[in-house]
């Protein structure tokens, strides 16, 4: 299925949680966090959380910032 | 010269933004010249913006510094409770550097969305640091809601104008009993002992520090100044008078 992650198209397995492409991206998931369509998904929900085709995900993590 | 910020002591009354920086070895030696405990950090997809690539909570952690996240480049109450809730969720901390931006030449805050925004935090537990311009007024309707603090802009972000409104930034330190942080504008010390001098009880910079010739002096500058100028406050200053007013008397002065 086609996933929109961080502004980018992403070709993906079918029932991957949030958790599973969070690991897929980054090393250690510390000081992430994740919105699907918009929404907040709270960490502890990420590994239930699936993916649907077509979800736009947010993968966020700390940046240097005023 | 400690003071209490959102229930915590912290004995700076410096607060450094991170944004700007050239590289986190930079960052990393000012942070320590500068004497801060609590310094921002945005939120931004893995990767791509500066410090996005990893290092930079680590960096922060050896600091020994809080973390203070912000809701930089937020335009709407929505948004930016939004990025709030994420930040809470990435860097477990309830506290929030709130920014509504609502112009994109001066950044100055949108009053309307940011009082929405801040409202809607407090009620959901969060410690509110909204970053507002320097209507006292606005700062008392933030105070009013519950932010634990109010940081008014001395000038727009990254200007380096130094605090526009003096006499504004006094009336926001009578109107409100939380602290008041000048937060924006600053562009080199005397700026921030001015800031501390008109009653402030901290001062929140990056560029001036960030983006000086020598980051790490200017770190130190700024540092001194804040310390400076809140002693100075305390101090009781002379009153400016229009003449001069000789300091060493005219008693005993020799007749040659």
């Amino acid at each position: 299925m086609e996933l929109t992650v961080n502004g980018a198209g992403r070709s993906v397995a079918t029932d991957l949680s949030v958790a599973d492409l969070v690991s897929d991206i980054v090393a250690h998931p510390r000081g992430v966090a994740v919105a699907v369509n918009g929404e907040v998904v709270p960490r502890a929900d990420w590994p239930a959380r699936v993916l649907r085709d077509g979800d736009r995900v947010e993968v966020l993590t700390a940046a240097q910032g005023g | 010269m400690s003071f209490e910020l959102g229930g915590q002591t912290f004995t700076s009354r410096l607060i450094l933004g991170t944004g700007g920086a050239a590289n986190l070895h930079v960052l990393e030696q000012a942070i320590r010249a500068s004497g801060t405990e609590l310094v921002t950090v945005a939120l931004r997809r893995v990767g791509t913006a500066p410090g996005s690539t990893g290092g930079l909570l680590e960096l922060l952690d050896r600091c020994g510094v809080r973390l203070l996240p912000n809701t930089a480049g937020c335009h709407t109450a929505t948004e930016a409770v939004k990025v709030a809730r994420l930040a809470r969720d990435a860097f477990d901390t309830d506290w929030i550097k709130l920014e509504v931006i609502g112009d994109e030449r001066t950044l100055l805050p949108d009053g309307v969305e940011l009082l929405r925004a801040a409202e809607e935090l407090v009620a959901d537990g969060f410690t509110v640091l909204p970053y507002t311009s320097d209507d006292p007024v606005l700062a008392r309707r933030l105070a009013d809601v519950g932010c634990a603090a109010v940081m008014p802009a001395g000038s727009p972000i990254g200007s380096g104008l130094g605090v526009g409104n003096p006499h504004h930034i006094r009336l926001i330190r009578q109107g409100v009993d939380v602290p008041v942080i000048l937060d924006a504008g600053i562009g080199t010390a005397s700026d921030a002992a001015l800031a501390m001098e008109l009653g402030c009880d901290g001062v929140l910079l990056a560029s001036a520090v960030t983006r000086a010739a020598d980051p790490v002096a200017m770190a130190t500058a700024m540092r001194y100044a804040v310390e400076a100028g809140r002693l100075a406050a305390g101090a009781g200053r002379i009153a400016r008078r229009f003449h001069a007013l000789a300091s060493t008397p005219d008693a005993g002065r020799p007749e040659l």
